[in-house]
């Protein structure tokens, strides 16, 4: 077990990492996924259409087929996902401004794959509010937007917090791919690292990552459950 | 067509080969499965048993690939059999079983293989866990680039920090690289295979592939118009068969096999039937280390 502390600064180094990764990722699909989610609940059927073909498209498609896409796809379209250096973040996140491309293609990977469920917890919480509502809110004239602004997405929101924080989690631990689509350092890579290169024994190599993730996993899982004690809609 | 044909040869020459072992067996009275080994060793275990698990690689063209035949192929794979045959186990009974680098020592130390042949660098670390027989050949690190690229001459073109460089997570070319490089974070790539980073050389994400000359020869004999390599070897890669460390009777006899192999032309038949196809020079023998 030395190894978790010879070793320390290389865990810390793939923790920190992975934490950019799924911040950046987290926001990333929480925005999109929020877009297609109106797409999907809009009463513009060909929106609506886009919206539904979005999550039927990404989220019946594996991660890994994705990252591929993302990192050998991209540069065969001449892009190397340069957008996303976006001024005054690429100063924090060093990574999204590098010449190397690999961090931003799985950050659009993940975000890209885990939207689509975003959307769908949103929309499961869309659904956990009565129809009525939405009907009330019509009938005295609101708009679609407004509707949704000050009648829907506040109670959904409640009824979504669960299933948001279990796609995220799961989105963490996904996160775990970008190390085997050429993200140098990160806290899968560094297993790989520390037991192929340098020889340790696998088990406490990968009882090191494990806590890496399990850092950043239970502590958001707890804080959830506070949050959906505080906000739950008493039924 | 070609290739066919020079698969073609090297089969039949194995089984010429093969053949002929097994005239000179029944002269001496010494088939497989009658060779007697000292009471209580690995090979007395192994030959009793008459089956064998070995650790390659199946993704290492002229090493150890596993192509659409179903059975790893290369020169790994053919000093494997020398082996195997000194045991006087038959080749069918062996079990190759797929040894990505980062589980080489676990599968060793486990038990779940009876040696790696894998080309498998001998350095001091990885013999703290276990022992090296060999070396049975000797590779050297080197750089593949685009075939028009002029900028890059060796190792030290990366120490100005704008070239980018690919290689295998957890590596020995990887880490060796890495004192060449001004960044790690900013200058090297790593992918789980040598072919996604041919790919990212190919789409321009990065300038060079590193890794042991044998391998890149094996991309450039694919697609001699795209790459080069770029200067000499700048390491030496000694490979080594490995077994469990405290075997020390077993790695004897691979080292005394692998001597007999290198003098009576086995061992050069080998390499000339799979990696000496991409025109890798396979230079003289190495001087087995008996430490």
């Amino acid at each position: 077990m030395n190894v978790l502390i010879d070793k320390f600064d290389v865990f810390a180094g793939g923790f920190w990492l992975t934490l950019q990764i799924c911040v950046l990722a987290a926001i990333g699909a929480l925005i999109l996924g929020a877009v297609v989610a109106v797409l999907r609940i809009s009463p513009v059927p060909p929106l609506r259409a886009v919206g539904t073909g979005y999550v039927n498209v990404f989220r019946n498609m594996p991660l890994t087929v994705v990252m591929f896409f993302a990192a050998f796809g991209l540069p065969a379209l001449g892009s190397n996902a340069d957008f996303l250096r976006i001024p005054g973040v690429d100063a924090l996140f060093t990574r999204l401004g590098t010449d190397l491309p690999y961090f931003r293609f799985a950050l659009i990977a993940l975000v890209l794959y885990t939207a689509a469920f975003v959307c769908e917890a949103l929309r499961s919480g869309v659904n956990a509010v009565p129809a009525g509502q939405a009907e009330a809110a019509r009938s005295i004239g609101l708009t679609f937007g407004q509707n949704l602004r000050y009648v829907v997405l506040p109670q959904s929101w409640k009824a979504s917090v669960v299933p948001l924080g279990s796609v995220i989690i799961a989105m963490i631990k996904n996160s775990a791919l970008a190390g085997f689509f050429g993200v140098v350092g990160d806290l899968s890579a560094t297993a790989d690292q520390l037991t192929g290169a340098e020889g340790y024994a696998f088990i406490p190599v990968a009882i090191g990552i494990s806590i890496g993730y399990l850092i950043m996993t239970v502590p958001l899982g707890a804080l959830l459950d506070r949050i959906e004690k505080r906000q739950a809609v008493a039924r | 067509m070609r290739m066919k044909r020079v698969a073609a040869l090297a089969a039949a020459a194995t089984l010429a080969l093969g053949m002929a072992a097994c005239g000179g067996d029944s002269e001496e009275g010494t088939g497989a499965g009658s060779k007697s080994f000292a009471a209580g060793s690995t090979m007395e275990k192994l030959n009793k048993a008459q089956k064998i698990k070995i650790g390659t690689k199946f993704d290492q063209p002229g090493f150890g690939q596993k192509g659409l035949s179903g059975k790893p192929e290369g020169f790994d794979v053919e000093i494997a059999k020398i082996i195997v045959k000194e045991l006087g186990i038959p080749e069918d009974k062996i079990e190759f079983v797929e040894t990505p680098s980062k589980v080489r020592e676990d599968v060793i130390v486990n038990g779940t293989v009876d040696l790696v042949a894998a080309t498998y660098t001998i350095n001091d670390k990885r013999k703290e866990r276990i022992a090296f027989a060999g070396p049975y050949y000797e590779a050297g690190q080197n750089i593949l680039v685009k075939k028009d690229d002029t900028t890059i001459t060796g190792p030290d073109s990366f120490k100005d920090g704008t070239k980018k460089v690919c290689s295998v997570t957890g590596s020995t070319p990887a880490e060796n690289i890495k004192q060449y490089v001004k960044d790690v974070g900013t200058q090297l790539v790593l992918f789980d295979t040598y072919d996604k980073c041919r790919d990212a050389l190919k789409g321009g994400q990065v300038n060079a592939v590193t890794t042991d000359n044998v391998i890149l020869l094996g991309y450039i004999a694919k697609d001699e118009a795209s790459f080069k390599l770029a200067g000499d070897n700048f390491t030496k890669e000694p490979y080594g068969i490995g077994v469990k460390k405290e075997d020390t009777a077993f790695r004897t006899f691979i080292n005394d096999t692998l001597e007999k192999a290198i003098a009576d032309g086995s061992w050069k038949k080998a390499w000339d039937g799979t990696a000496g196809k991409f025109g890798a020079e396979l230079g003289s023998a190495p001087t087995i280390n008996r430490y």
